[in-house]
């Protein structure tokens, strides 16, 4: 294919595209990292192989790909029709000729349809899940194979950029700075104000950088989208690009995610084949390229200073910033760093418009946002709502609320860097600012939901150690506070507590975020001041040796409640270590001495038999 | 050291420091950590101070300077698999191959690491065995491993 020499082109191309499409009948196996995980590489061959057998017996066209990310992770692998919209889920290789065969005869595979309660669901918008949800930055994400460039242009890829290239790079830029397009990595800086300051600023070359380095545990917004969508983001850095005056950029990408570093590539030279990238892009004039650099596993590159460093080829720790990246950022010029959902972003409202983008979200945080859903919730899966939506709908309406028999304890949002947030903050619409009063962050959209088998001193100190890993050792009250708060956290989880620790803690954790120099170690105080502040009973009772949610080991053990207990061997068989012993029909036994405090026992239990005590001596 | 194959992870690359951390990444996928030697010939390529590419090799945890096994067992200690029972499974993974968190075993078949989200929180607890994915792994781990032992 030749090169595209003007946005007419491209419209052009577009057109014959769609008219060549072969009646647009597609099977679309989702290829997000939750179904890899359940084997959609097999599930994709075996679907490949089925249909092309179809082929030979009826004489029809049906595309298989593997798409990125469909969102319903907790049911993988995920399998959707096109046109129709069918959803199949928890889908197996030996499936594949009976789909191909349906799908040929226009009829559904019952037994595959998603059930909600005792109904089966055939269009996929009417899945609970779905249903809320409002997808433009995913829109394409599931539906296109991210290796085609083809299919994205068809889906109306690259006309934010035609647009963009029609208009003078000054309007470009004040669009963005209308439609108060604020940073989806966590801070929600106004994007606009930085690129303003950037093309202000003087100093050549500039640089525009995606921030794919996507650390926080528990968070795979942006791995999805470089997976699933990889054009979307070049095409926003490249309408970045023209509206600074940025002649290079970079993507950073973690160094975990070799699949999206290989997706993007592709989309890099598919990109310049065209002319969508490189010299002269559609003609208009204006050179932009980009590289894609790898991380090195440092979750502390996730810091804008850190990362400019590490793509300089140096240790990634942060500086003081006196002055502005937008200023004086990667080799000491002008450079704008925005995440990769930010620059998604920015196609949408140069191809939609700025009212358009202003009517979705709230007044001071418009757009969606994307969230990574996980931990004890029934739908685990990445979503993207409208930004203003309660955590109470994104929780329970679109992640299906808790499993059975559990009750909702806190929601962890921002990562390492967020909050925990009680039963009481449910309520609270989810944009940048109502987060940051509840003493958490929007961050980058990991969603992790906590059920009453969780501890919150345990939960303080998984971040808290993992920050202490993380750290990078520059700044004394990071380097050593996290160290010592550390400490205390350890001794109130394993039974060395004393009273005063929580105060001790808090004084520690109140300084580090006063006082430590970058990002990292400012908020790394978060999710110990939140628990500090939303569950303080759990840390009394800590200090006093109990954990009442089951979970550090010593400090608390399995009863069975004989009340409860109807004697049905459950536990006893679940046990690892043979723990558990009773007879059939009367109440089991735990032997403490044994027992190993797995709460294996506790989980197998349906009927709640199995409760969590004090230690006694 | 096998010398060509170094000589020929650096030439793909232009002389400039940018380029000193995707050579120590091509280096330690080939030789599965990084060797002192390759360390100082990378130094003497770019024209940097040994200091400086040793500052880079120590600050980044994807670099090693023993060698990990053949079949690297990744076990996620993200949020999602930390409230799932990750701990335990790493217990149990340890107890199974004999072995602690950052060794290898004596045959080089297995090294077994933690990583912190490896975005697959709907299998939680999870792990990998070079790119191969166990989610909701408990009671099958004996199982996974001797059938990983033997492929």
């Amino acid at each position: 294919m030749s090169r595209l020499e003007s946005a007419k082109a491209l419209d052009e191309w577009r057109r014959s595209l769609r008219a060549s499409r072969c009646a647009g009948r597609r099977i679309c196996v989702c290829g997000g990292p939750g179904c890899l995980a359940a084997g959609s590489a097999d599930v994709h061959r075996a679907l490949v192989a089925a249909s092309q057998k179809a082929s030979f017996a009826v004489d029809v066209c049906l595309d298989v790909v593997r798409t990125g990310c469909q969102g319903l992770c907790q049911q993988g692998v995920l399998v959707t029709l096109q046109p129709q919209g069918t959803l199949y889920c928890a889908v197996q290789p030996d499936d594949a000729e009976e789909i191909v065969d349906a799908f040929l005869q226009g009829r559904a595979v019952e037994r595959l349809l998603y059930r909600d309660r005792a109904r089966s669901v055939e269009d996929v918008q009417d899945v609970p899940f779905y249903l809320r949800q409002e997808k433009h930055v995913l829109a394409r994400c599931g539906l296109i194979d991210p290796y085609s460039l083809d299919d994205y242009v068809v889906q109306g890829g690259y006309e934010g950029l035609a647009r963009a290239l029609c208009l003078e790079s000054e309007t470009v830029l004040e669009r963005i700075v209308r439609a108060r397009l604020r940073g989806r990595g966590g801070g929600g800086f106004p994007a606009g104000r930085k690129w303003e300051a950037c093309r202000r600023a003087s100093g050549d070359p500039k640089y525009v950088l995606a921030n794919g380095d996507e650390g926080d545990p528990g968070a795979f917004m942006d791995r999805s989208l470089m997976e699933g969508d990889p054009h979307s983001l070049l095409e926003g850095m490249v309408i970045g690009a023209y509206a600074i005056g940025a002649s290079k950029g970079f993507i950073y990408v973690r160094n975990e995610y070799p699949l999206a570093v290989k997706t993007l590539q592709r989309a890099l030279e598919a990109a310049r084949e065209k002319g969508l990238l490189g010299k002269d892009v559609l003609g208009s004039g204006f050179s932009f390229d980009v590289e894609v650099c790898r991380g090195g596993g440092a979750f502390v590159c996730g810091e804008s200073t850190a990362l400019m460093a590490s793509i300089e080829g140096r240790p990634g720790t942060p500086r003081v910033k006196y002055i502005r990246s937008s200023e004086r950022g990667l080799w000491e010029s002008p450079t704008v760093l925005n995440n990769v959902e930010t620059w998604a972003n920015v196609p949408l409202i140069l191809s939609r418009g700025v009212d358009w983008f202003l009517s979705l979200g709230t007044e001071g945080s418009p757009g969606t946002k994307v969230f990574s859903l996980v931990g004890k919730v029934k739908n685990t899966g990445l979503v993207e709502v409208p930004m203003g939506m309660t955590l109470r709908e994104i929780i329970f309406d679109v992640g299906g609320g808790m499993p059975k028999g559990r009750r909702f304890k806190a929601v962890q949002t921002g990562g390492p860097s967020g909050g925990c947030l009680p039963e009481a903050s449910l309520d609270l619409p989810v944009d940048f600012d109502s987060l940051n009063e509840a003493g958490s962050i929007m961050g980058s959209g990991g969603m992790i939901v906590m059920d009453d088998r969780t501890c919150m001193v345990d939960v303080a100190r998984y971040f808290v150690s993992f920050l202490v890993e993380e750290s990078c050792g520059k700044c004394t009250p990071c380097r050593e506070g996290l160290r010592q708060m550390k400490t205390i956290l350890d001794d109130l989880s394993s039974g060395r507590g004393r009273p005063g620790d929580a105060e001790l803690l808090r004084s520690l954790a109140e300084n580090l975020r006063d006082t430590a120099l970058c990002g990292l170690g400012q908020s790394a105080a978060n999710p110990v001041l939140s628990t500090l502040r939303y569950f303080p009973e759990e840390y009394a009772e800590h200090e006093a040796g109990f954990c009442r949610s089951g979970v550090c080991r010593d400090l608390f053990r399995f009863v069975v409640d004989g009340d409860s207990c109807r004697g049905c061997g459950l536990c006893a068989s679940t046990c690892p270590v043979g723990a558990v012993s009773g007879e059939k029909g009367r109440a089991h036994v735990i032997d403490q001495d044994r027992c190993i405090r797995c709460g294996k026992c506790c989980e197998a239990c349906i009927f709640e038999a199995i409760v969590v005590g004090e230690v006694t001596s | 050291m096998d010398r060509d194959a170094l000589g020929a992870i650096l030439e793909v690359y232009d002389r400039e420091e940018r380029f000193l951390l995707p050579i120590l990444q091509d280096i330690q996928e080939r030789f599965r950590h990084l060797p002192r030697e390759a360390l100082t010939e990378t130094a003497r390529y770019l024209a940097v101070p040994e200091s400086r590419v040793f500052a880079v090799a120590t600050f980044y945890k994807a670099f090693s300077f023993t060698p990990k096994g053949r079949k690297p067992i990744k076990v996620c200690m993200g949020t999602a698999c930390h409230l799932r029972g990750a701990s335990t499974l790493l217990e149990e993974l340890e107890r199974e191959l004999d072995l602690s968190v950052g060794k290898t075993t004596s045959d080089g078949q297995f090294s077994l690491e933690t990583v912190n989200c490896l975005g697959a929180c709907a299998l939680a607890p999870v792990f990998t065995v070079e790119d191969r994915v166990y989610g909701k792994a408990e009671g099958r781990l004996a199982e996974i491993l001797e059938r990983e032992r033997k492929s």
